[in-house]
């Protein structure tokens, strides 16, 4: 026996309630986080990842309050992001409940930020999150939720990222997301490669059989997905026991 | 019984205290060195890098504190740096030394494997342990650290292996800890934070 791939729900919020959208646009209601987070705790959810994705519209207050509750349901590591910009901003959803942080666009706009967050709080604590997208062949940078190009390259970045201080990567690709059409493989086993850290494959996924790829082919250690959880479109439990009658080793909680 | 529980800034210690109160217990988070020295039963809590830990101890003065309690038989449940702590120093802050109470390096896990070590993991128990009673042999514990222990001391009940063999829980008397986070555990965390509650009454 060793490490289990981890399967993650995200919930993505606009501070207050969970919502979802194609390719980041298009955003519908689509639940209570509180209540999806007591329901995958349950159903055996490795972590759970919270983000504000209207951040940027501005309402912390709310998003705090939402990690706060998310966390008292959970007995299992809860990963929380969407506008974090600085230490006190960190230090603000740490204390909140959050026992990881993850960055996207600000630690684009200043790598710095990564290592204030490693010394603080340590590397296993900082998840860079990478949203790419294909360019020939390469992955380009996006920020902004996807909306903005960016002149770095994914696998320079993520390599960089590690360097500064990022324990984790959360790697999202940008042509897979929403689609359901299944994982980046190849974009996730170029990053896996190319860092020491442990990679969030994430964008795409719909059938078991999507993530099974992604922890064979993409060299993925943990793989996450949103609506086909919410929807009950996917129980989590069905998907550990597909993956581990097919070999890959997972935790199935009693 | 009333569970101390030092609060020295770490960032998982609102989660231990969730899990304990979850459990039934009364808990007191503290940084002061009196109640400690007070305690009936300790919790170390920890998670990050140990020079954080160390030197929060030193500002606080608690090196001394925490020492006399174990001295004396307090029960004492040290959380993934809780348990490094207990060593005479750490790779990751060498100039530091640690609490010292048990002979040993904790050096980092080799980059052979990925690290952190993040994610659930199993247990290859060395000796029957009370903290782990209860537990099937095959349950998974959450793990986020890089840095390790030994896992060779007469001290370890269990092992994990990630990279190398590391001791994942202590037991030596009332002196207990493990390298895992049993706040994050689920089920399996729940059980073992209960065992040593138990053994406290």
């Amino acid at each position: 026996m060793s490490l289990a791939r981890r399967i993650i729900p995200c919930l993505d919020t606009d501070g207050a309630r969970v919502v979802k959208g194609v390719h980041f646009e298009g955003l519908r209601d689509a639940g209570d986080p509180v209540e999806l987070a007591a329901r995958y705790n349950a159903e055996g959810a490795d972590e759970l990842v919270v983000l504000d994705i209207a951040a940027a519209r501005d309402n912390r207050p709310t998003f705090l309050e939402t990690i706060r509750r998310t966390a008292e349901q959970l007995a299992i590591p809860l990963t929380a992001g969407g506008g974090i910009r600085s230490l006190d901003a960190a230090r603000a959803v740490v204390r909140a409940g959050a026992d990881k942080i993850t960055v996207n666009t600000a630690a684009v706009q200043r790598p710095e930020l990564l290592s204030e967050l490693s010394a603080e709080f340590g590397s296993q604590a900082v998840v860079l999150a990478i949203d790419a997208k294909r360019e020939g062949e390469r992955w380009q940078v996006r920020i902004r939720g996807g909306r903005e190009g960016t002149d770095l390259d994914a696998v320079e970045w993520a390599r960089r990222g590690v360097a500064m201080g990022a324990g984790e990567i959360l790697l999202t690709s940008v042509d897979r997301d929403g689609t359901q059409s299944g994982f980046d493989t190849e974009l996730t086993a170029a990053i896996s490669k190319a860092v020491s850290v442990p990679v969030i494959a994430s964008g795409g996924a719909k059938v078991p059989a999507h993530f099974l790829e992604v922890f064979t082919q993409g060299a993925a250690d943990a793989a996450l997905a949103a609506s086909i959880f919410h929807d009950h479109v996917q129980s989590i439990r069905a998907l550990k026991e597909f993956l581990r009658a097919s070999g890959v080793e997972v935790r199935l909680p009693c | 019984m009333k569970v101390t529980l030092i609060d020295y800034g770490a960032g998982n210690v609102p989660s231990v205290e969730r899990a304990l109160r979850r459990l039934g217990s009364e808990v007191e988070t503290t940084n002061r060195a009196e109640k400690i020295a007070a305690a009936h039963c300790l919790v170390l809590p920890g998670v990050g890098h140990c020079a954080a830990l160390i030197s929060a101890l030193d500002t606080h003065c608690l090196r001394q504190p925490i020492r006399e309690a174990i001295a004396r038989g307090v029960a004492f449940l040290g959380i993934c740096l809780g348990l490094q702590a207990l060593y005479e120093s750490s790779e990751e802050a060498p100039e530091m030394p640690s609490l010292g109470i048990l002979p040993g390096y904790v050096t980092r896990l080799p980059e052979i494997v990925k690290l952190p070590h993040m994610g659930w993991n199993t247990l290859q128990t060395v000796r029957p342990s009370p903290l782990l009673d209860s537990i099937p042999s095959d349950a998974y514990f959450y793990f986020a650290h890089s840095f390790a222990a030994p896992a060779a001391g007469n001290e370890t009940a269990a092992t994990c292996s990630h990279g190398r063999e590391f001791a994942a829980v202590l037991e030596k008397d009332n002196l207990q800890a493990v390298q895992f986070h049993p706040e994050k555990s689920g089920a399996a965390g729940a059980q073992v934070l209960q065992n040593f509650l138990r053994a406290t009454t």
